[in-house]
């Protein structure tokens, strides 16, 4: 009944299993694009609360109280970058039912324990993102009259946003690959579907051929989209001049060109010297 | 008349490091304050303790009459009223030009959009620089980024403006295009604290000079009493090296 050679059980599996595989590979991306979204929220949450700046002399009741939930958060992201996946999975999963009598859902179980894992590593992201942005974007900030949260708002987060964009496409990949150890907790995802299928007939080697090809597919064609979406958010690379009456919006645009930019410089710093 | 700002007996340390001893002096509305001094005297911590960018040790300094530094005062809304431009630009990267200048308004002075818009305009003009509101930062050269900067600072129109070494950083064919901006506001009267190296600009749109030297305040007067009859050996020592 099972085809002779390597290809036709291939077709035969794919036949037989795609739709079952097609929901596997749709659980595991449904599961590493909330949780990569969660986490982000959860990391900038962190990551923001981590870099506040308080004067301790100046206010030394808010000081003590955000070194507090700062110390906590630290603890958090420690834990969770520090011990498996897996095994937070069966803690969490067992230790919820065991000490609060908390039955979870495989799907609550599965969000909760990727989102803060990705959290815990979103949060470092984060920090660093916020701390390697210059100082003098915040002294610029500053030097208008923003407040602390505006300066962030309006202009350290968007930076940092755009320089994590590559730490939030890596993270988006290893949950891609990592949902895989949920199976220990029974969600049926794209491995925990493969292993079924290939248990059946025992096509081990074929059945996981097709979910390494699954699993390859999806995580390049995010990696592609995450870069694409990078690009988007550097904006153009030219500028367009505007020549004449710039108070009415879209008139007298011309497309940047170096040499009349070159020109209309020199022109400007003549006029200009001229003056001295 | 009262001074805009007055400054009693301000010092700055950093850790064992005393940067800035018992300062005193007045800023009058219409003034174009210079500070000159060697590398290191104390000039952009004098600045930037004017902007609350660092926390002065002791002393106090009086806008209108009012400590700035008593706990119960906003540095935001008095750092809206009193602008800066750095040597280094700081202009925000994830911005346009138009935006960089708008944001001010709109976000700390609450003005509507358009209104914002049209300020800008108005700045970006005057120092030629309304042909680039849809250029980013990076794309911009640094006399051009400053020229930007003066403009995001006036658009939020300040009662003082600092600047702190606002051609430092420039190519030399750029500082003419910086400087005479800046001189152009001199003579509309915008009272200015100008940190700057060039000498000769100093002597031109400076009312008054402070010659600062190992943080303290070592002479001050007009600029023809500073730069044509110094009387402090110092500031005579420090002048002469630009006349060669
Ligand atoms: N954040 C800081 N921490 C420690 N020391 C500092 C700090 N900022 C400045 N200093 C010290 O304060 C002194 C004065 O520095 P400041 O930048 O005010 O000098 P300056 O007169 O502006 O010099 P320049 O003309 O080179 O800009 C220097 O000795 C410097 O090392
Ligand atoms: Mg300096």
């Amino acid at each position: 009944m099972l085809p002779q050679s390597f290809w036709g059980r291939i077709l035969f599996l794919l036949n037989e299993y795609g739709t079952s595989l097609i929901k596997g590979a749709g659980v595991t991306m449904v599961i590493a694009i909330v949780c990569t979204f969660f986490g982000c929220i959860i990391g900038f949450g962190v990551g923001i609360v981590q870099t506040i700046p308080l004067d301790r002399k100046k206010q030394p009741f808010h000081w003590f109280l955000l070194r507090a939930v700062q110390l906590l958060l630290s603890a958090y992201v420690e834990i969770f970058r520090g011990t498996p996946m897996m095994v937070q999975a069966m803690f969490i999963f067992y230790g919820a039912a065991a000490l609060f009598n908390i039955n979870m859902s495989m799907w609550t179980a599965a969000l909760f324990i990727v989102s803060i894992n990705t959290g815990a590593y979103m949060a470092e992201s984060v920090r660093g993102g916020i701390l390697s942005i210059d100082a003098g974007q915040t002294e610029g900030a500053k030097a208008i009259g923003m407040t602390h949260f505006q300066t962030m708002l309006y202009i350290i987060l968007p930076q940092a946003l755009r320089n994590i964009m590559p730490q939030i496409g890596n993270n988006l990949i290893i949950n891609i690959k990592d949902t895989c150890v949920l199976s220990v907790i029974g969600t049926v995802e794209l491995y925990y579907t493969t292993r079924g299928i290939a248990g059946t007939y025992y096509t081990y080697f074929e059945a996981f051929t097709i979910t390494m090809v699954i699993y390859f597919i999806l995580t390049f064609c995010c990696s592609r989209i995450l870069r694409m979406l990078e690009n988007r958010m550097d904006g153009p690379v030219n500028y367009e001049l505007v020549m004449q009456d710039p108070l009415v919006a879209g008139t007298g645009t011309y497309r940047f060109n170096e040499k009349k930019h070159q020109q209309f410089n020199d022109q400007n710093i003549d006029t200009r010297e001229g003056g001295r | 008349m009262e001074p805009i700002i007055q400054i009693n007996h301000l010092s700055k340390a950093f850790g064992s490091h005393v940067v800035l001893k018992d300062i005193d002096f007045a800023v009058n509305k219409g003034d174009v304050t210079c500070i000159i001094g060697a590398s290191g005297s104390g000039k952009s911590t004098l600045l930037r303790c004017i902007n609350l960018l660092e926390t002065p040790t002791s002393g106090e300094i009086l806008f209108h009459g009012q400590n700035i530094l008593d706990r119960g005062t906003n540095p935001s809304k008095y750092r809206a009223k009193v602008g800066m431009v750095f040597q280094s630009f700081n202009l925000f990267h994830n911005m346009s030009v138009l935006e960089n200048c708008m944001i001010g308004m709109t976000k700390v002075l609450h003005k509507d959009p358009e209104e914002a818009r049209q300020i800008a305009m108005h700045y970006l003009e005057k120092v030629g620089m309304a042909p680039y509101i849809n250029a980013k930062p990076r794309q911009l050269s640094g006399g051009q980024k400053q020229r930007v900067a003066i403009a995001r600072a006036l658009a939020m129109e300040p009662e003082v403006l600092l600047f702190d070494e606002p051609t430092s950083a420039l190519d030399p064919q750029m500082v003419g295009e910086v400087l005479s901006i800046i001189r152009d506001l001199a003579k509309e009267g915008l009272t200015m604290m100008i940190v700057t190296h060039e000498m000769a600009f100093a002597h031109a749109v400076s009312s008054h000079v402070v010659f600062m030297a190992d943080g303290v305040i070592c002479e001050e007067g007009t600029a023809e009493q500073i730069f044509e009859h110094p009387q402090n050996s110092r500031t005579q020592e420090f002048l002469s090296r630009f006349s060669r």
